[in-house]
């Protein structure tokens, strides 16, 4: 084989994988992708239910229902608009009233987000950015710079 | 006072990283021996003074030095010593210290082990490995600087995170960071070789045992990294896909590439552009992940809490240095001599599909992680991608590696039969579908792809066996002949073999706990048993009990198999003071089979407790695999050869005259 017939395998070769590669990608991206929205994205969206979805905000204070098994129900909020999430499980250690969170499910017929999996924080003064962002969109995040004021 | 000295040596080393990066540079440029030689005592000296630096900012925290901001922040008077110490690197600037001291220690290396290089290679060597080590300590002292101070001094500090009081999580970030920094000398080699113009074997085998090194480290960290995750955060996963985890991968991958391509060099002086492109992708994607989880701009479990400032001037060193080095590579490369040529079947051949497959994966590795950063700057829209895309994509283009990796070394280099070496492997392919036969018998749920996972682990393990029975001639000659020639393998082959035999071990470990985990979620009052994988589990209840640095609520479980009782585990809730956190400790039972796993959830109504619990099987072998594979490395690196150093061509006499 001369040395331009090898080049040329190697590239037929290198495009096949790549093309592989490149069809597994676009594909696994349309389907696996998971967007991310609030509880008032959701009612300007009109999602179905049924579709995946991260739901990110607040906990909404005074709303976490432990029931008798362990189902755990709480609100979360952006504070223009509510949404009342139902989790199976532990949820994780820094989750608490008023602090951000992220989680992911499916909504529900009812309208409830049922949530199968919860995020957890990194620590105290960490929030996620998408959730910081968006709230900082709608205008009701207030940041440090307003906690110092006071 | 040694705080002080600790801050002027690390203003110290930032000059004399300067210097490092340009004299020696000027002097290869010039040809004046004398600037050239700077080098070697710079490097040296850079390491003095960030480890001075490095082992000040350790006093602050040991003597609990509450002047020092950084010390305040990640650090109280009550923690444990050995969380004081490696409450050091537990912190952004902390971190970035042992960063750069990694850095300079590689370089340090070779100045010290570098006699034999070409001394314009070597200078160039120092002087770009100066080069990154000035941009990074530039960062350290201008926007990250651990030594500055407090005035007045607070009475105590914040508290270190108590999720990172964990011995694995404290001694996780050396060895990561001494992989992929270790792999900034794969770069500087790399570099330097394309500003110098030639690249040849003794290049290769130069570089060959620092990436190796590099590779080991890394391979521990992220293992570490990984069982740390399974006992700590209480989900019974040990891989999240995680774009943090990611940042380590990516790494890994081509450094794997890296690794192998190397050895095509140092054996055939081919794969030259290859090693090359590899050596500056590798540390290109180590300075990506160190970016992305300083930055702030990925959501994670792990990422550290950083303004979005730092992050700006990380990116900008990262586009300089891998917009440079790549510059370099398209304007150089193509001067590069030819190397040896080689069939499409044959070792050499493999390795190349190897290097393809690699990094492939990890590009889709880095369009998993990257795509939803570049999604949101583009259209706003906030995107996640996870494990279901990962598993998509990464695994099919995985598989056909997998599947090759037994029979790329029984090809010959230059021009291999794939018909002979697919012969000597009958045994491992018929004992590979004996193993799948068996566990598809066996299971009684998972998926059905399960088996022909477990099979292509004995596959890889029967395979990289036989290769080595079949070189020691194992079975057809006497046994004293046998153990001759095991005694007499190179190292490096040994290594390999052990290291792909890790691999399916780990393998099997993925497979199994992926296919055929059991969860069970549920609440237990005291006295109430539940049942999971052949085990029960009576919960006794539980009570408070007091901690050096926290309180916590211990729940007992009996855990009994087919009525014998055998031993009980603990899972707790923590309640740190300072920080006021929370954390969950899981109770584990290690056995042959695989893992029982107990999570301590909350207290509900009437004493009842929320109860997570899981059934692991083979989960330690994902770890085990990994442990192999260092020591893989480890004998690798005990081979003789690269102890005696690159053969030098002996001048031949001249031919006689015909008589």
């Amino acid at each position: 084989m001369t040395r331009k017939q090898r080049r040329a395998s190697l590239i037929a070769i290198s495009l096949a994988v790549l093309g592989v590669a490149v069809g597994l990608v676009l594909y696994a991206l349309n389907d696996t992708m998971v967007f991310f929205y609030t509880p008032s994205d959701l009612t300007a969206k009109r999602l179905q239910p049924g579709q995946r979805f991260r739901l990110g905000g607040l906990v909404a204070e005074g709303s976490v229902k432990r029931g008798g098994g362990t189902v755990v129900e709480f609100s979360v909020t952006d504070k223009i608009k509510d949404l009342q999430v139902s989790y199976q499980g532990i949820l994780p250690d820094l989750f608490r009233e008023g602090q951000g969170v992220v989680a992911e499910g499916k909504l529900a017929p009812s309208g409830v987000f049922i949530a199968d999996s919860v995020l957890a924080k990194h620590d105290e003064t960490y929030m996620p950015p998408e959730v910081k962002k968006a709230l900082e969109q709608k205008g009701v995040w207030q940041g440090a710079k307003a906690a110092k004021q006071k | 006072m040694i705080t002080e000295i600790g801050h002027f040596a690390l203003v110290l080393a930032l000059a004399v990283a300067l210097a490092q990066t340009v004299l020696p540079a000027w002097g290869a440029r010039t040809g004046q021996a004398p600037m050239m030689r700077v080098a070697e005592p710079a490097a040296i000296a850079q390491l003095v003074l960030i480890l001075v630096a490095f082992l000040a900012l350790m006093n602050a925290y040991v003597t609990s030095d509450f002047s020092v901001e950084n010390v305040v922040r990640n650090s109280h008077s009550a923690k444990p010593l050995i969380y004081k110490i490696s409450g050091v690197w537990g912190n952004h600037e902390g971190s970035m210290l042992l960063w750069v001291l990694i850095l300079a220690l590689f370089g340090a290396a070779v100045a010290v082990f570098g006699d034999n290089l070409p001394d314009r290679l070597r200078a160039l060597v120092l002087a770009v490995q100066g080069s990154v080590g000035l941009a990074f300590l530039t960062f350290i002292v201008l926007t990250s600087n651990p030594f500055l101070r407090l005035d007045p001094t607070p009475p105590d500090g914040q508290g270190l995170n108590p999720i990172l009081q964990d011995p694995a999580l404290a001694f996780h970030p050396p060895f990561l960071y001494a992989g992929y920094v270790g792999f900034s000398m794969a770069f500087s080699f790399a570099v330097a070789a394309l500003i110098d113009g030639r690249i040849d074997a003794a290049w290769a085998r130069w570089v060959r045992p620092w990436t190796l090194a590099a590779w080991m480290f890394l391979t521990i960290g992220i293992a570490m990294g990984s069982w740390w995750a399974y006992y700590t955060l209480g989900w019974g996963g040990w891989w999240f896909w995680d774009p943090v985890e990611n940042a380590s991968f990516m790494p890994w991958l081509a450094g794997t590439a890296l690794l192998h391509s190397a050895v095509v060099m140092e054996k055939r002086e081919a794969l030259k552009v290859w090693t090359i492109l590899l050596a500056i992708l590798t540390f290109s994607l180590s300075l990506m992940g160190t970016f992305l989880v300083r930055s702030g701009v990925l959501t994670s479990v792990h990422a550290f809490a950083v303004d979005p400032a730092r992050g700006v001037a990380i990116l900008l060193i990262m586009c300089v240095f891998i917009g440079g080095s790549l510059t370099l590579f398209a304007a150089r490369a193509g001067g590069l001599r030819q190397g040896g040529l080689f069939a499409p079947i044959s070792r050499e051949g493999g390795l190349v599909l190897n290097n393809l497959l690699l990094t492939t994966a990890c590009g889709v590795v880095l369009i998993g992680t990257l795509y939803p950063l570049l999604l949101e700057a583009v259209s706003g829209s906030k995107i996640s991608v996870g494990p279901p895309y990962f598993n998509m994509t990464f695994g099919p283009l995985m598989l056909p590696l997998l599947l090759a990796v037994p029979v790329g070394p029984l090809l010959a280099w230059k021009r291999g039969d794939l018909l002979a070496a697919l012969q000597r492997l009958y045994l491992a392919a018929g004992l590979a579908v004996v193993t799948t036969v068996l566990v598809f018998a066996l299971q009684r749920r998972g998926p059905w792809l399960a088996p022909f996972g477990i099979g292509l682990g004995a596959w890889l393990i029967v395979g990289a066996l036989g290769e080595l029975a079949g070189r020691i001639k194992l079975g057809s000659e006497d046994l004293a002949t046998t153990w001759r020639r095991l005694k007499g393998l190179p190292r490096s082959a040994l290594g390999m073999t052990a290291a792909h035999c890790g691999l399916g071990l780990s393998l099997v470990g993925i497979v199994a706990t992926s296919a055929w985990q059991s969860e069970l979620i549920t609440t237990m009052k005291p006295g109430e048993t539940r049942a999971i994988a052949g085990f029960e589990l009576t919960f006794r209840g539980s009570a408070p009990r007091q901690g050096p640095n926290y309180r916590e609520e211990v729940g007992v479980f009996d855990v009994a198999r087919s009525g014998r009782a055998m031993t009980a585990l603990q899972s707790s809730k923590r309640l740190y003071d300072t920080p006021k956190q929370m954390t969950t400790q899981a109770g584990i039972l290690v056995s042959w089979r695989g893992d029982l796993y107990a999570v301590l959830g909350d207290r509900g109504d009437q004493d009842a407790f929320a109860v997570r619990l899981y059934f692991n099987p083979l989960v330690r072998l994902i770890w085990l695999g990994a442990l192999v594979m260092f020591f893989g490395g480890l004998l690798s690196l005990t081979d003789r050869r690269l102890r005696v150093g690159a053969p030098r061509r002996s001048k031949l006499p001249a031919a006689q005259a015909a008589e």
